[in-house]
């Protein structure tokens, strides 16, 4: 199966569970386990929280852009914003490493999405934002070539 | 789907939380604001967590119950997780809260473990 789908949603928390929800209602096309989907519906959470929390800085301004492919029985997922961007990509992947240890936040957000999916790059341009891609393969997808 | 914050004490000093719904960074304030208050301001000897009708947990959720595990542990008292489903197990694994908060299986065994029903 080939299909493709574009989102863009205020970067406010309210959306975070829209994100998720719509990601996850695209995918369910390939007939994913309740884990699989559980962990996509859990990197897409992860990578919007941050755009909202971090690219933005919660000041309820700016969007959130994501797009999801499906190729065969491989979901590609790309969550982007163009917020303040990410200085040091490295550190910010350590488990529990945070920028805001104040607002109570676990620093596990990139750990969680590497752990959930198969592949994940990150790709940041201080001042310009930052691009999350997230690829993974399902176990039992249903492979329907038209 | 938003989330639901359920208080119940039992005895005086302990308050058992039972959360339903979707934990995310958006309710996230609301767990912490009603349960910071409730420690803050009641003698909470023993918090009780119990996940079993979350439907959905991510990293903003961690960092809700480890704040409040802190909260506690300050105020001399004890945390205790019950009931946790599957899906969010991997999450507690992952980030390390099995190895310092104590998690029953069930709310009733948290509770006897406690000395109460």
């Amino acid at each position: 199966m080939n299909n493709e789908m574009h989102l863009k949603f205020r970067a406010i928390s309210q959306n975070e569970s829209f994100a998720r929800v719509t990601v996850s209602a695209f995918v369910a096309q390939l007939d994913p386990t309740m884990d699989e989907l559980t962990e996509i519906k859990t990197a897409v959470s992860e990578a919007v929280t941050n755009a909202i929390i971090h690219g933005y800085e919660n000041k309820r301004e700016g969007y959130v852009y994501i797009s999801a492919w499906l190729d065969g029985d491989t979901v590609e997922l790309e969550i982007r914003d163009e917020g303040i961007g990410i200085s040091n990509i490295e550190e910010a992947k350590q488990p529990l490493f945070t920028t805001k240890p104040e607002l109570e936040r676990s620093g596990m957000g990139f750990t969680i999405m590497e752990n959930f999916v198969d592949e994940m790059t990150i790709e940041s341009d201080p001042n310009h934002g930052t691009v999350v891609r997230l690829k993974k393969k399902l176990s039992n997808a249903k492979a329907v070539f038209n | 789907m938003s989330l639901q914050v359920h208080f119940e004490w039992k005895e005086k000093y302990i308050l058992v939380v039972r959360l339903s719904g979707e934990l995310d960074h958006h309710t996230a304030d609301q767990v912490r604001e009603q349960v910071s208050q409730a420690i803050e301001e009641k003698q909470v000897r023993h918090l009780i967590l119990n996940l079993e009708n979350l439907s959905f947990m991510d990293s903003s959720g961690l960092g809700v119950i480890l704040g409040r595990y802190k909260q506690m542990k300050q105020a001399n008292g004890e945390m205790i997780i019950c009931s946790v489903p599957p899906s969010i197990e991997r999450l507690l694994d992952m980030s390390g809260l099995y190895k310092i908060i104590r998690i029953d299986p069930s709310e009733e065994q948290a509770l006897h473990r406690l000395g109460v029903a």
